[in-house]
């Protein structure tokens, strides 16, 4: 079986996949991929399992070197990519032959990037997952010389394409976020939720696999919020610590907190956040369950229609059409030609 | 942008059980807002009965100090539809009054408590006003129950110690703790999973691992089982070490 050897890994590239479920009454939570979607966007490219894991880019990709075959797939955060210096469309499934090397450059917009092998990555599996979890002492990020085996590949074809849409693009310079109430959400007054609601966030410098500051709104506390029991957490949620300052828990969050959570970012909407990049602005309004589900049902439809949704990739020399479709932010064709040069 | 279906608490303190949403897939079942033994037990018990249950649609369940917890998808089970359920089921039986879910085991763990290796607990008895002595024969022989597990994995919540040990956390945070101390606060010990910083006294020290991810058991608590910390001289505690043993011993405990 082949594999890709890491040749040189940006500060946090870890191994993901869907996680471990079923171990909060044991104090694990579930982790796994930081953006979901973009896991199922990878499935679909490869024609594989959305469970398989890959490997998740934090800011920052690395490059690597295939020893056979491999066929691959890039999604998440679009970051600056060449397959032995040749540029390479994200979004995308590509083929490597063995030799082959290929390099991801920093996140253009977004935080999370994702390679996929075909096959999925093969690690061994540890509580009936792949994933890192970084908190829980299971797994490490990445360092040259780790050597990331694949799973066996049914094949198929390359060259395809996610339509990259506004809702493809979207996700990741930030934007506004679905919430929903939650039972710690009374203890704090419509006033304070009113304000929660008006507040432009800037994206925080603390920001991991755990949880992501909100910055640049005034405190934002509860009614007696010293004394509340410690209760379960789920990610998503938006605690207040201490001194009132927002943080949205992500998949390696604590499975049980005592610091008041005003909502809970509802989970097809949590893509939005973790993708939000340094410096992007986050925004929260709170909605009735009732449309909150059907907006999950509207998500769950549209990973299922993933695998039909697939075009043939253009094969322009400088892929020019696909930069110009990915309707990125000025600067970005200019960070592709530094990369490629 | 308050909804329907979120039921405030009750000023009186009597409105539990209360059930109320945890974001979009979540659901809390809170038989108290205070650590109470009635409903540790009660949430253990209900907690026993849902997986029992098994309903379509819940993922997941859990317990917490005072609750139950259940993640469901939204899209298979209604929010209102699982609401029902819960409140048939609350009401079929005195849960604070059920048995504890059968199954559980006893750990006795060997446990050095003082010395060097577990430097606060005479602070810990004078705050309670017990000599160290005392202290020792107190907690060395009160059995105490997985109340809750968080904080890190496999990591235990065990109560109540009796209440003379009702203390406040420090101010200040002792800056690391190794692996397999216990430390107290507020009626409850905890056992670290790994090491960290507490704002809890650290009174004891094992040799427990409370997280094996390479062992077929990779976390031995579970919520509702049972521990008693038999005191042993330190120099029997690094004979343990020395031979690479924990020196626990598990039994099932007979309901």
């Amino acid at each position: 079986m082949t594999a890709l050897t890491v040749l040189r890994a940006g500060p946090a590239v870890t191994v993901q996949d869907m996680g471990r479920p079923g171990y909060l009454d044991r104090g694990l939570s579930r982790g796994g991929a930081a953006d979901r979607l973009a896991l199922a966007e990878g499935a679909a490219l490869l024609g594989q399992s959305a469970d398989l894991a890959a490997l998740e880019l934090a800011g920052l990709g690395g490059v690597f070197q295939a020893e056979g075959d491999l066929r691959i797939a890039l999604t998440g955060a679009p970051m600056a990519a060449d397959i032995n210096g040749q540029r390479i469309a994200w979004a995308a499934s590509h083929q490597l032959r063995a030799g082959d090397r290929l390099t991801i450059g920093a996140a253009l917009s977004g935080s999370y990037g994702y390679l996929h092998l075909g096959g999925g990555i093969d690690t061994p599996m540890v509580l009936g997952a792949r994933a890192t979890h970084l908190a829980a002492g299971l797994g490490r990020v990445l360092t040259a010389g780790d050597r990331l085996p694949a799973g066996p590949d049914h094949g198929g074809r390359t060259g395809l394409r996610l339509p990259v849409t506004d809702r493809f693009t979207d996700r990741f310079s930030g934007g506004t976020v679905r919430i929903v109430a939650g039972f710690q959400t009374p203890l704090f007054s419509a006033a304070t939720c009113a304000r929660f609601e008006a507040t432009a966030f800037a994206r925080g410098a603390r920001a991991n696999r755990m949880g992501l500051a909100l910055e640049g709104g005034a405190s934002f506390t509860a009614e007696g919020q010293r004394t509340i029991l410690s209760e379960v957490i789920s990610p998503g949620d938006i605690q207040m610590t201490g001194d009132g300052q927002p943080f949205v828990l992500l998949p390696e969050c604590q499975t049980t907190g005592g610091y008041p959570r005003i909502g809970t970012v509802i989970p097809c909407d949590l893509p939005r956040v973790v993708q939000c990049p340094p410096g992007g602005q986050l925004r929260f309004t709170f909605t009735d369950r009732t449309a909150a589900t059907e907006a999950e049902a509207r998500h769950a439809a549209h990973l299922q229609g993933l695998g039909r949704q697939l075009q043939p990739l253009i094969r322009d020399p400088h892929d020019i059409a696909d930069l110009l479709g990915y309707q990125l932010i000025g600067g970005v064709i200019s960070a592709f030609e530094e990369d490629s040069a | 942008m308050a909804e329907a279906g979120i039921t405030t608490q009750d000023q009186a303190g009597t409105g539990f059980p209360v059930i109320r949403p945890v974001g979009l897939t979540g659901i809390l079942v809170s038989f108290s807002d205070r650590l109470e033994e009635q409903a540790n037990r009660a949430a253990l018990a209900f907690r026993a009965a849902l997986r029992e249950a098994a309903w379509p649609g819940v993922e997941e369940t859990s317990t917490s100090l005072a609750s139950t917890f259940l993640r469901f998808d939204p899209l298979v089970l209604s929010y209102p539809a699982l609401c029902d359920r819960l409140s048939d089921l609350l009401a079929s039986r005195d849960w604070g009054a059920a048995p504890l879910p059968a199954g559980r085991r006893l750990f006795r763990v060997p446990t050095v408590f003082g010395t060097d290796l577990a430097p606060q607990l005479e602070e810990a008895a004078a705050e309670a006003g017990l000599s160290a002595e005392d202290a020792i024969a107190d907690l060395g022989t009160t059995r105490v129950r997985v109340l809750t597990i968080g904080f890190a994995p496999g990591q235990p919540y065990l109560g109540r110690l009796g209440p003379q040990w009702d203390l406040p956390r420090q101010t200040a945070l002792t800056a690391q703790v190794p692996v397999g101390a216990l430390v107290l606060a507020v009626r409850q010990f905890t056992l670290f999973a790994a090491p960290s910083p507490t704002g809890w006294r650290h009174v004891g020290q094992t040799h427990f691992r409370c997280f094996r991810p390479e062992a077929t058991d990779p976390f031995p608590l579970a919520p509702g089982d049972e521990m008693l910390f038999d005191p042993i001289p330190r120099a029997d505690f690094l004979r343990l070490a020395a031979r690479e043993r924990d020196g626990v011993t598990v039994t099932e405990i007979a309901e």
